[in-house]
Parts: structure tokens; sequence; C-alpha cells
């Protein structure tokens, strides 16, 4: 393994419903490195296990085969809860990544403390407040002044926006980004993206971002991978990645997954 | 007329006792997000150890102290059953409770066990009312102290995160099993304590002391919350709201005793008065309008 690997997949395996008619293969012996500060673009249609994969880093279960190793220490049977010292998550859903019944400061604070020892210290000091304040500030949203307010109060974008900056408070090895615009209004998720974008390249973060937009999956980063049945069948960075048009995509999609054209919103978008 | 005011300094305290097992429910039901039927079982066990324990000559401190322990381990069970063999948090509650109805009766040794105030060093007694409304002010007021505290610490926060969104806790590295279980142990070592100050004051601890308490501190949280919502979002205020609400829940049910209503018909009310609250305002926020998804970033 190179020493600048920060994540290596390796036949990673799992199965939902196992001996059953339902039985479904989301990922089917998935290969996947990523180096150090790559940020790789995740596109592919529905049930090619872009999820997945982001829930098998995560440790939301165990996966059935394969196994992860992060920045040369194999965390494939860490609970979710150990990992998440090492991982920067920001979901979907914009109502999932913050606790909404608690304060803004301290949804911050508890990020703060990710992957530190609970103890009867305070849950957040009046010297950290100063810090977060800044860091808001520079979100750009209006925050930096609602410090006591409860995030079930903020807008989606708000929420997406504090989760971002949660995520890569404790300077993450890898940052796990899944279709975290896909459930906000075009402006919104622009901006979104925007901040994103500032947050990686300022941290240097290690990313891996599903997007269902195309555009946006040839825009940003600079590697772009596309899932088929969960594996990876499309794999370009550099050069050849920057100069993709859709029509490309679409094209390569075709033919990597054997002439079958899915019409699914997540490819044509 | 005199009878009745008379009657309420009794009431008060009542509702006092009744308020510290309502702060355990607030602990499971309001932060941990968790129906916690144990209880029902929790408060009788807490009772019989201690009584068991003064009668037999035991300090009434360390009785209140191994009474304590004994609900603890009552909800590490619940959590057992709820977080490792994955029962339903209801069903996990009501196994323990249908568990503790034995183990009560074998603690006492029959249904119940009578701890006089004149034989016994006991900390109240509702012969001396009084003397009883001075102890338990105090104890609110350190319970809520301590819990202020507690809630405000790493520890504090992370089971208020749990409770609050499950995976966004694990993916901020909480371990949201062991604040389950924390959450959990400390609500029921609550209501065991409630339950041995309970047979202090009423001079016994019997098997039915228990029957109905789940509801009994539900409709004292949601008291206690219509009346203080106005006044402060302060933890420490909503703590004090419980034993405000479970106050005004004992001075309705005397006055309701004093003027000779059916008292069979109380469970009953306490039940629909729980279900009308929480009821409300799901229906309201069902016909107040669909949910909007997303939303403006500098909306």
């Amino acid at each position: 393994m190179d020493r600048s690997d920060m994540l290596v997949l390796t036949g990673i395996v799992k199965k939902f419903n196992p001996g059953t008619v339902n039985e479904k293969v989301a990922l089917n012996g998935l290969d996947l490195t990523l180096k150090n500060g790559d940020f790789v673009t995740v596109i592919g249609g529905n049930g090619a296990g872009k999820s997945t994969m982001l829930n098998a880093i995560s440790g939301v279960w165990r996966v059935d085969g394969g196994s992860i190793v992060l920045d040369g220490t194999d965390i494939t049977n860490l609970p979710e809860y150990k990992r998440a010292k090492y991982l920067g998550r920001v979901f979907q859903d914009p109502m999932m990544g913050t606790a909404a019944d608690m304060q803004i400061e301290e949804n911050l604070a508890l990020a703060s403390r990710r992957g530190k020892r609970k103890t009867f210290a305070p849950g957040i000091r009046k010297s950290e407040r100063a810090s977060y304040a800044e860091a808001l500030k520079e979100l750009d949203l209006g925050l930096d002044t609602r410090l006591s307010e409860k995030v079930g109060m903020l807008s989606g974008g708000q929420r997406q926006a504090l989760t971002l900056l949660m995520a890569a408070m404790k300077q993450p090895k890898l940052l796990l980004l899944d279709e975290h615009t896909a459930a906000l209004d075009p402006k919104t998720a622009a901006k979104v993206l925007e901040i994103t974008e500032r947050i990686v390249k300022e941290n240097n973060l290690t990313t891996l971002m599903i997007t269902h937009n195309m555009k946006d999956a040839i825009v940003h980063g600079n590697r772009l991978i596309m899932m088929h049945e969960g594996k990876v069948i499309i794999d370009v960075s550099g050069e050849e990645k920057q100069k993709l048009t859709v029509e490309d995509l679409l094209e390569m999609f075709t033919k990597a997954s054997g002439g079958e054209f899915s019409n699914d919103r997540a490819i044509l978008s | 007329m005199g009878n009745f005011l008379a009657s309420m300094p009794g009431a008060v305290a009542q509702g006092l006792i009744w308020g510290i097992m309502a702060i355990g429910v607030y602990i499971t039901f309001r932060i941990l997000d968790i129906a916690d039927l144990t209880v029902d079982g929790t408060v009788c066990t807490g009772a019989a150890v201690c009584a068991i324990l003064v009668t037999s000559g035991v300090n009434i401190w360390l009785a209140m102290l191994i009474a304590a322990i004994a609900g603890i381990l009552a909800g590490a069970l619940t959590w057992f059953f709820h977080v490792v063999l994955g029962i339903p948090a209801i069903l996990a509650g009501i196994l323990t409770q249908l568990m503790l109805w034995s183990v009560n009766l074998k603690i006492m040794g029959g249904a119940n066990v009578a701890v006089s105030s004149r034989t016994f060093n006991v900390l109240l007694t509702q012969m001396d009312v009084p003397m009883s409304l001075i102890f338990l002010g105090i104890a609110a007021v350190v319970i809520i102290a301590v819990l202020y505290l507690f809630f405000g610490t790493e520890i504090g926060c992370a089971i208020r995160a749990t409770g609050c969104n499950g995976a966004m806790s694990r993916a901020q590295g909480i371990n949201t099993d062991v604040m389950k279980l924390i959450g959990l142990a400390l609500s029921n070592g609550i209501v065991a304590v409630a339950g041995a100050v309970l047979c202090q004051y009423q001079g016994f601890s019997d098997i039915n002391m228990g029957k109905g308490a789940i509801v009994t501190g539900l409709a004292s949280v949601i008291i206690g919350e219509a009346v203080i919502k106005h006044i402060s979002k302060n933890f420490a205020v909503k703590l004090a709201g419980v034993f405000v609400g479970s106050v005004i829940y004992w001075i309705v049910y005397q006055t309701v005793v004093f003027f000779k209503v059916d008292t069979d018909l109380l469970k009953m009310l306490s039940a629909l008065l729980v279900a009308v609250f929480l009821g409300v305002p799901y229906l309201k926020k069902k016909i107040g309008g669909k949910k909007v998804k997303g939303g403006a970033a500098n909306g």
C-alpha cells in the first residue's frame, strides 16, 4: 500500500436481506483507493450502491466482506461511533446532521468533542463561543449572532452549512457528503456547494461527494467515479475529467454498463 | 372549607414526592425520547427496598441509597431488553415492570410492609407535614441543581443529543447505547428514590403503589410545561416546572377527593389528560400545513 493512500476499500460486499427473496447485493466486491487530498465526486443510478458505500465506510452496519483501511488503520470492524473520530459526514436530509432541540453552539460543541471520551467536564465552555462565532461568520449566513438559538429554527440550507462546519471541525481524515444538496432549492444548493469547496480546500480534506447532478460532479473535485451495481465502473481524474461533458458521461455509462441505458433522475439531471 | 384548606399542605407534599418521580419520567420521555414503563414497577421497588432495610435497622440514608441502586438495576435491565435484545422500548419497560411485580413481592415478603415513624427513624412522615415540606423543598432544589449541572456536562449533552438525533450522535462519535443506559439507569434510580421517600411519608410500602405512575408522571410533566412555557426556556426552570406540574396535579386530586367526586375515575381522567395534551400538538401540526423540505439558505 502506498503511504499517500488515505482510504483503501478492498472487495467490499454488502447484502441486504441475505437469504430471502428480497436479497439485494448492494456492494459487489467494491474496490476503491483514495489518495490523500483527493476530492472525488460519485455518480450513479438509484441502487448503484453510492450511499451504501458511504454507510460502509461510516460503519452504520458491518460489511459482509472485504476490508476498509483508513490512513493505514484497518477500521473494518470498528463501531460507528469510534470511526466518527476520523470522519466528517453530511447527509442528504438536512434534519439528520444536527440535533434540532439543541442550540447552535451546543451542536458545534458536540462536534468539537468528536472522538473525545465524554466526561463530567462542561459540555461547552465560554471560551469556545468566540471561535464558533468566527467560524459561523465565514459561512456568511447570519448565524454568528444566533449561537444560542435552537438548530430546529434554521432553514435546510443553514442546517447543511452548519453540518458541513461541524464535519470539518476536527480535521477529519475523510469527508463524506451524501447528496448533501439534493434536498435544497437550486440557489441554496449552489451556496452550500460553494461553502463545501471552500471548506475542503482550506482544510485540504480528502473527500467523497455523492451527487445526482452530473454537472456538479464534473465541475467539482479532481476525480470522478461512476458506480453501477455495487461497483466502480468509471474512474476519471485530472485533465481527462476536466474535459468531460455530460454527454460524454452518458455515453461512457452506456458503454460501461453493457449498453443498458437507465433513464432515471440520477443519471440524466 | 377549613378542612379543605387544611388538606392542601398534604397535597403539596404528595405533589413534591411524585414530582421526584416525574423528574425520572421527564429524563426518559423528554430527554431520551423513550416512554419507559419500567417506572410503574420501580416506584414500589424503591419503597420495598427502603421499607425492608429500615425495618431491619439499617440507617435511612443507606437504605435510600440501596433503593436507588435497585432502581438503577431495573433501568439497566430495561436497557438490556431494549438495546441489547432489540425489543421495542415500550415492551422492554413492560417486561421489566412485570418482573418487578414478582421481585417486589419477594422483597417485601408480602403485599405490604409498615414503616411506622414512631418506631423507626425516618426522614419525613405525614404525621408532621410542615417538616416534611421543608425536607421535600430542599430535596427538590438539590435534585434540580444536580440535574441542571449534570445535563450541562459532556456526558449530559451526549445524552440529550442521543435523545434528539441518534444518527447524528453516532456520527459525532457518541456511543448512543451507553448514553441510553445512563439515561434509563439515572431515571429509574430517581424514581426508586421517590418510592423510598413515599413509603416513609405514608408509613408503608405497598405492591400497588406504582400503578399508573408513568401516566401520573407524564401528566405532571405536561401540566408543568404548560405552566412554565411562557416563563423561561432555561433547563432548570423546565425541571422546576415538573415539580410545579406534579403539585398542581395533586392539588386537583385532593380537590376532587374533597368534593366527593368518584376517585375511581381519576386514573381515567389522568390518562385522558395525557392523551389530549400529547395529541393536540400533533393534530395542530398535521392541520397546520405540510412540512417544507430544504428552504432558502438565508431564510
